[in-house]
């Protein structure tokens, strides 16, 4: 294969386009909104940042869909579980962070526990005053729940359609529980009226930016990380997993550690990307958790094409970007594009975008032999 | 011939009334007017009801209490509503023309009425008439006396009802008549509800014998009625005697494990109801997923739209609520079996053999679904009237009743289940769908059109579906969400049953509905509701393939 260590995957002709086009757009928009004044053409507002900073969220969160899904078959309609999980965590720490600035101003407290009546911090609140903390949790609690989940459904050989429903059972789940007052996460209202983070104000351009940034990276070293492990040798395995679990099986691999630990990977960067996007939309609630936030994801990775990782970022920004000028614009149509959208992209684009656009690129070059450069792409 | 008789003295009596006023007498409430027809016993009688009427210008509640006790004594067919309507605050007291009306707000006031014959004679202003007050006693006292004209009653229902509402009354002229109807009541649940009163009422007598009360306890001991466990926790406090005290322990026992054992069977009721709610819900996916092996997302719409088209026959036939259900069942069977087999041909057909594009989809179709319905008939809720005969519980006993609504669920579930079963069994297009869904290559070789019978398999499906939306129509909101919060749980059932297997979705149902009101009651219904879907998880995790997996070639994919 083309990329074997880390070096060649930071530095391949795809890799470099894709993170030149990335750093390139982010230094933009940041210099545009801190440099150029307000009532300049150019200027971006800090909206804008945000969006886009949340957009990048949004392309994290499909790369790791698209690591299990393109990569291994796995179609998991409950990434946005990890996903909330992540926010939440990163929620908790920004909830702590408010000390006694709340309405009720209890230096410990966060407001919905005072509002609850509720005596002292629940155990499980304890440490996220720290930074670090809550960082750890970030990864470890997505981490620690695809862990057990996947290692119950992969050793019993849950596959294929009944892995999907209960991957979206489990975020049903979260949901219902999340939404309960007592279990100490703010029930209906969520985790929100954060103040700053590490000491810098939310409300700063400055923080906007850096938070921007900061998802930039995350999102360029989780497409690093992503091309370098589907170019080892652990990752050439997952993908056989995909076109022939029990070939694979039979060949003598332990088919459901593979499955196990990419599932794992995917659901810390799912929860990473959570954390950076809480911060940037000021909320986390149940509503993260719905089923049909983690159904629509599936929708970006599918736009874009699986199994390119590059496919899945330009899906969600795509989509996204669709739904931002939609519900603008007219908010009963954005329904029906997105339900129009899966059923086209599922009956005549089962590539995706990319998928697409590969093929009409070869029918350009070298219009009998189409077929032949056929990449790794799903059965 | 009597009632004719009457309205005529009725209108002769108004005539006097208005002469009466015409030549400026002292306007009275009527009952020296129209002398010349004095002497009839109808007349005589009404004359009668007005004195007693008359009373209720005094503020002294004795003298209400002598005036209620005379009006219901009085036999006159007013009587009960005149009761009715001072225990409603609608009987006036219109202080301009000093006499007792029957009164209803209006914009200037109060609109007033004669109280026997209900004619309009004026109003009165807000100030110019006041309600006849009473007070407790008095309203006691005349629902007291409702029930005991209800003891009369030919219908041994409403017999029953009123002697119940006279349980653990001690008030002697209930007493009275409970004792006089005890000797004439032929019917045995009713004299048991009355022997329960009287016991009670024996307890509750200072005077009684011990031996009396001994009987008296042994007697209702496990009567499930709350009036009865509260007399014996009195005896168990009051009582001098131990063999008393005992015996009431004992009863009180005895009515612990009674009423435990009734509540088990409440449970189970509720869970068989929530089971056919889920089986209604899940029986259709378990013919597109079980046995086509179709992902359908947008089944959950499926049902949505049998619920609205409910909605939709109902505001056709405005008038119809008590037989618009019949109608709506075949519609809504059609609408979604159209939609479904539109589904299929169009989306569908395409993606067989790629169960997660067709569940991508068909997810899109819901969206779709979802958003017309919500453009078209507005987000909101709309309410589907539920008709009179479905409305209502059967009472098996004081703390046990069984809903109709409910009951009829169940009834309908089954009888869905079991038609489609007859179907899949015994009809033509059953063995063509059995045949492509074990081998399409086969039944194709064989002659079966396997195109067509998978668009008709899918509008089967599809069709019940909609019918389970008529049902749920009744027991939930009609809205945009209505399938989105039965989707999941269906897939569970049939997940949890064994795909392919309808006795198995059965099985499901009925299971997960039970446990999941077992559970209610200690965690919680959205506790009850995690863990359930929990329990499932894990319980896939075990056996992948569900309760019943299907065996032979065809289970292999």
């Amino acid at each position: 294969m083309r990329h074997s260590d880390l070096t060649t995957a930071l530095t391949d002709r795809t890799a470099k386009t894709f993170l030149g086009i990335l750093f390139g757009a982010v230094i933009i928009v940041a210099l545009l909104n801190l440099l150029v004044p307000a009532d300049s053409g150019l200027h971006v507002s800090s909206y804008t940042v945000s969006l886009l900073g949340k957009y990048l969220c949004y392309a994290l969160l499909a790369l790791a869909l698209d690591l299990v899904w393109g990569y291994c078959g796995i179609l998991s309609l409950g990434h946005g579980a990890f996903f909330a999980l992540g926010g939440y965590a990163m929620g908790m720490y920004l909830m702590r962070q408010i000390g006694d600035r709340g309405v009720y101003g209890h230096p410990v407290l966060p407001d919905f526990m005072v509002f609850l009546n509720w005596e002292e911090l629940p155990w499980y609140w304890h440490g996220f005053d720290s930074f670090g903390f809550a960082l750890l949790m970030v990864a470890l609690v997505p981490g620690v729940l695809a862990f057990v989940f996947g290692w119950l459904a992969f050793r019993s050989r849950v596959t294929g359609v009944y892995l999907s429903i209960i991957t979206q059972a489990l975020t049903y789940a979260l949901m219902l529980a999340f939404f309960r007052n007592e279990l100490g996460f703010g029930g209906n209202n969520g985790l929100t009226d954060f103040k700053d983070i590490l000491g810098f104000s939310l409300r700063e351009d400055s923080t906007r930016v850096a938070l921007l940034i900061a998802s930039a990276v995350a999102l360029a070293g989780a497409f690093v990380l992503s091309r370098w492990i589907t170019g080892t040798r652990l990752g050439r395995t997952v993908m056989a997993v995909r076109d022939g679990e029990s070939r694979a099986r039979f060949l003598g691999y332990r088919t459901e550690h593979y499955k196990l630990w990419i599932f794992t990977v995917s659901a810390v960067l799912a929860g990473i990307a959570g954390a950076l996007y809480v911060p940037q939309v000021g909320i986390i609630n149940p509503g993260e958790f719905m089923p049909l936030n983690s159904i629509e994801l599936v929708v970006w990775v599918a736009v874009g094409g699986r199994a390119t990782l590059y496919g899945a970022v330009i899906g969600a920004i795509l989509v996204n970007y669709g739904k931002t000028v939609f519900t603008g614009v007219m908010p009963e149509a954005w329904l029906f594009a997105l339900g129009g959208l899966f059923v086209a992209v599922t009956v005549f684009l089962p590539q995706g975008l990319v998928g697409l656009a590969k093929s009409l690129l070869k029918r350009k070059r070298q219009p009998d032999t189409a077929d032949k450069e056929a990449d790794h792409e799903p059965a | 011939m009597p009632r004719v008789l009457l309205l005529i003295f009725m209108l002769l009596g108004v005539a006097g009334t208005a002469v009466a006023q015409t030549t400026a007498e002292p306007a009275g409430d009527g009952e020296q007017s129209a002398p010349d027809v004095a002497n009839t016993p109808e007349v005589s009688k009404e004359n009668s009801l007005r004195a007693s009427l008359a009373k209720f210008k005094s503020r002294d509640f004795d003298i209400k209490a002598e005036a209620i006790e005379e009006i219901a004594r009085s036999g006159h067919e007013r009587g009960e509503a005149l009761l009715q309507a001072l225990l409603d605050r609608a009987l006036l007291h219109d202080l301009a023309g000093d006499r007792i009306v029957l009164g209803e707000q209006s914009e200037q006031g109060w609109a007033l009425r004669d109280p026997i014959s209900e004619e309009d004679v004026g109003s009165a202003e807000a100030r110019a008439a006041r309600p006849v007050i009473i007070n407790n006693r008095l309203r006691q006292q005349i629902r007291d006396l409702k029930s005991i004209t209800a003891l009369a009653n030919p219908n041994p229902i409403k017999r029953r009802e009123a002697a119940r509402r006279l349980v653990g009354n001690t008030n002697p002229a209930v007493l009275d008549a409970l004792r006089a109807r005890q000797a004439e009541e032929g019917n045995s649940l009713v004299k048991g509800v009355i022997d329960t009163a009287l016991n009670i009422a024996v307890l509750r007598d200072p005077d009684s014998q011990l031996n009396e009360r001994l009987n008296a306890i042994d007697a209702i001991a496990g009567n499930l009625e709350p009036a009865v466990s509260n007399v014996l926790r009195e005896r168990i406090q009051q009582s001098d005697a131990i063999a008393e005290r005992n015996a009431a322990e004992r009863a009180l026992k005895k009515i612990d494990l009674r009423t435990e054992r009734y509540e088990t069977a409440d449970t189970l009721f509720f869970g068989l109801s929530l089971g056919s709610v889920l089986l209604l819900a899940a029986i259709g996916l378990a013919i597109t997923f079980g046995v086509m092996g179709v992902i359908n997302m947008a089944h959950g719409e499926l049902i949505m739209l049998g619920a609205y088209t409910t909605f939709v026959v109902q505001q056709i036939f405005p008038d119809g609520h008590e037989w618009s259900l019949l109608v709506a069942l075949p519609a809504a069977f059609l609408v979604s079996a159209f939609v479904g087999i539109i589904i299929e041909r169009g989306v569908i057909r395409f993606l067989y053999g790629r169960p997660l594009e067709t569940l991508l989809a068909t997810f899109g179709v819901s969206l779709i679904l979802q958003q017309a319905v919500r453009v078209i008939f507005s987000p909101l809720n709309r309410t589907v009237v539920t008709p009179d005969w479905m409305s209502g519980a059967l009472q098996i006993n004081p703390i046990f009743s069984l809903t109709y609504n409910r009951l009829y669920i169940i009834v309908f579930a089954l009888s869905v289940f079991f038609a489609l079963q007859l179907v899949l069994k015994k009809t033509r297009l059953g063995l063509q769908v059995r045949a492509v869904s074990q081998n399409r290559g086969t039944a194709r070789a064989m002659g079966i059109r396997s195109g067509r019978v998978n668009a008709l398999t899918f509008g089967l499906g599809s069709g019940i579906a909609g019918i389970a939306g008529v049902a749920l129509a009744q027991l939930t909101n009609v809205g945009p969400n209505l399938g989105q919060a039965y989707i999941i749980d269906s897939f569970m059932v049939v997940v949890f049953g064994g795909v392919g297997n309808l006795w198995g979705t059965l099985t499901a149902a009925f299971s997960l509905g039970i446990a999941n009101k077992i559970i209610e009651p200690m965690a919680g219904a959205v506790l009850a509701k995690i863990m359930v879907l929990v329990f499932i998880i894990l319980f896939i995790q075990r056996k992948p393939r569900g309760l019943f997996p299907q065996r032979g070639r065809a289970a292999e994919e």
